[in-house]
């Protein structure tokens, strides 16, 4: 690397104003770049053939070139621009490469998940149960539909509790009752989902019998870790209505509950919907309690209080745990099921989005 | 249709803080009522407590009375939300309701009550107080348009008609010019003149001009020092307040002396 040649040029101008001063050319820090990485390349390569890392490491190559990068942009730009032109480069080139770190595992993941479950995203998938299939063939219509009815019924259990909780907290609750049910949201949030499944199990065997497996107790076990997602965001969608609002409507001698029902609900409308979407698809990926209370199944169930009923998650944990003897059929479909449930969840985000524009009010002054 | 509020010997927490002490004045119907004073002296606090809007804000109460027309607001068995029905108020900031439109934003007292009114009766009561605030001529092509889209002073009269929409009888309007411009505060202050005929109106302002103005009599508050609670000083005709006082503090503070 010549980088002792490189000061002069990199200049845009000379100084002719008393607030100019130096400026790293606008394509010198990619230029940087380019150099560092080929140079990490470069001992990367020295280091495979020498024999000290096994043929070419990627990483290493990677690696050595981003460090050399931050250090020689942040020595360049200080010689050139000034101590503050390369704190601010020292800095972005760190928050850079945080960001891609971080983004590498998500954009890896989906990848897989689509390349991989690609080879069964076909009808069949969605229109069969697994019911009498051992080999190829077969789907996760039933576990779809289990997902769907569970998660639904979830949903319809957890929204009104949670939407009138929040609602209590914000309008109504003063004093060591509403504290005492904040600290206690706090606390389910944080409940690992396998005891929401215990809870389920046990509160199930209770009434009908140890061993008892049905989908409505898969949506009680799912409603216990949904709720305190929904007041959590319902709470915070609530108190960011401004207060001038519910004073105007109470001005206008109208009662406490119809200034909560009429004009509280509906400017806070998009974000509630907002937070209720990511709650169902923070529980429509659940998989322990699941497995505890709704257990698994080949066949295609309806009815939410009878017998077992297979969800997606579960159907992906079984079809990879118990392989048949043609592995590689249950290995499609257990990516296949990913790979669906992972777009369930981009739905509902979406769906959310769309949404929160459409009934966000416009608070403009 | 206007009444006369009577207060008797008012004094205003929040929570243990004594916020207004010892406060009693007549405020005669048809006529406009400034209240002045140095900020944090008790005068929007007291003026929230003649629609017993004061309550809302947790822990805080009210002792004494005050009488609209003989009949005490504060009474064993009084509904704040009858009061406030018959005393509307125009606050502060505009604060027009952001999920609905102009002309929902006016109807927004029956409306919201879930009380039910045909068609026809609804588009006279828009236009009815629309004309009352002055709004009419500039908004009745967009009257499905959010009430947001309006200027703030046409917002403040858009607050103004959903106020005169409940026909209450009094109306009490605190600071309702301190976010305007000067325009917008004329024609607010014309506004208040016609309301007169019909309202008791009360009006908190810093502008002592403006009390000055729109007024009939006027009323100063002041506090003694921070943790004090405000006490009314003076309470005369707007022309006495403002050329004759007879309170040395009020004197300082309307000729810019004060402090």
């Amino acid at each position: 690397m010549a980088i002792d040649s490189t000061p002069a040029p990199l200049r845009t101008s000379t100084p002719a104003n008393i607030h100019d001063h130096g400026r790293l050319n606008r394509r010198t820090p990619w230029t940087i770049l380019g150099l560092s990485l080929a140079a990490g390349f470069g001992v990367a390569a020295f280091l495979g053939s020498v024999g000290a890392t096994d043929g070419l490491s990627l990483t290493l190559a990677l690696a050595l070139g981003t460090v050399l990068y931050v250090v020689m942009i942040t020595l360049i730009s200080r010689q050139i621009e000034g101590t503050r032109q390369a704190t601010d480069r020292f800095v972005t080139a760190m928050v850079t490469i945080a960001f891609t770190v971080a983004i590498i595992p998500l954009i890896s993941l989906l990848f897989t998940v689509v390349t991989r479950g690609a080879a069964r995203f076909d009808i069949q998938f969605f229109s069969e149960s697994m019911r009498n299939v051992v080999g190829e063939g077969g789907g996760a219509a039933h576990a779809i539909v289990g997902t769907l009815l569970m998660t639904g019924t979830a949903a319809i259990i957890s929204i009104p509790i949670g939407l009138m909780t929040a609602i209590y907290l914000v309008e109504y609750g003063r004093g060591p009752l509403a504290r005492a049910i904040t600290f206690f949201v706090d606390v389910m949030t944080g409940i690992p989902s396998i005891v929401a499944g215990l809870f389920a199990f046990a509160l199930f065997a209770l009434v009908f019998g140890p061993g008892v497996r049905m989908g409505f107790a898969g949506s009680i076990a799912l409603s216990v870790l949904m709720i305190p997602v929904v007041v959590r965001s319902c709470e915070e969608m609530l108190r960011i209505v401004p207060n001038e609002l519910r004073e105007a409507a109470y001005a206008l001698g109208v009662p406490k509950w119809l200034t909560v029902l009429k004009v509280v609900l509906p400017t806070s409308i998009a974000g509630i919907t907002t937070g209720i979407m990511i709650a169902i698809a923070r529980v429509i990926g659940e998989t322990a309690p699941l497995l505890i209370v709704a257990g698994f199944t080949a066949s295609m169930n309806y009815d939410m209080f009878n017998d077992r009923m297979q969800s997606l998650p579960v159907f992906v944990f079984t079809s990879y745990a118990n392989q048949g003897v043609d592995s590689q059929a249950f290995l499609d479909r257990a990516w296949a099921g990913a790979l669906t449930l992972i777009l369930i969840v981009m739905v509902l985000n979406l769906t959310a989005r769309l949404i929160a524009r459409l009934f966000a009010p416009t608070l403009g002054r | 249709m206007s009444k006369r509020i009577e207060v008797r010997d008012l004094n205003v927490y929040y929570g243990k803080f004594k916020a207004v002490e010892d406060v009693s004045l007549t405020i005669e119907p048809r006529s406009v009522t400034a209240f002045i004073g140095p900020s944090g002296c008790g005068k929007s606090t007291f003026i929230r407590t003649l629609n017993r809007m004061h309550e809302v804000i947790p822990g805080a109460y009210v002792e004494g009375e005050v009488l609209v027309d003989g009949d005490n607001l504060y009474g064993a068995g009084i509904d704040p939300v009858l009061v406030r029905r018959q005393v509307g108020m125009v606050f502060q900031r505009p604060n027009p309701f952001p999920t609905m439109s102009i002309a929902d934003n006016v109807l927004a007292g029956v409306k919201l009550n879930n009380r039910r009114i045909s068609k026809s009766d609804a588009d006279d009561l828009v236009e009815k107080s629309l004309q009352g605030a002055n709004l009419w001529n500039e908004v009745k092509d967009r009257l499905d348009r959010p009430g947001s889209s309006l200027s703030g002073g046409q917002q403040q009269r858009l607050c103004i008609a959903r106020a005169i929409a409940v026909e209450p009888e009094v109306i009490l309007m605190d600071e309702p010019c301190s976010a305007l411009d000067p325009i917008s505060t004329l024609a607010i202050e014309d506004l208040i003149e016609e309301l007169k005929r019909d309202y008791t109106i009360v009006i908190v302002t810093h502008n002592m001009q403006q009390a000055s103005r729109v007024s009939d009599k006027t009323a100063f508050f002041t506090i003694a020092g921070t943790g004090m609670p405000g006490t009314l000083i003076e309470y005369d005709d707007t022309s006495v307040i403002f050329s004759n006082p007879s309170v040395k503090a009020t004197e300082d503070y309307v000729s810019g002396k004060f402090g």
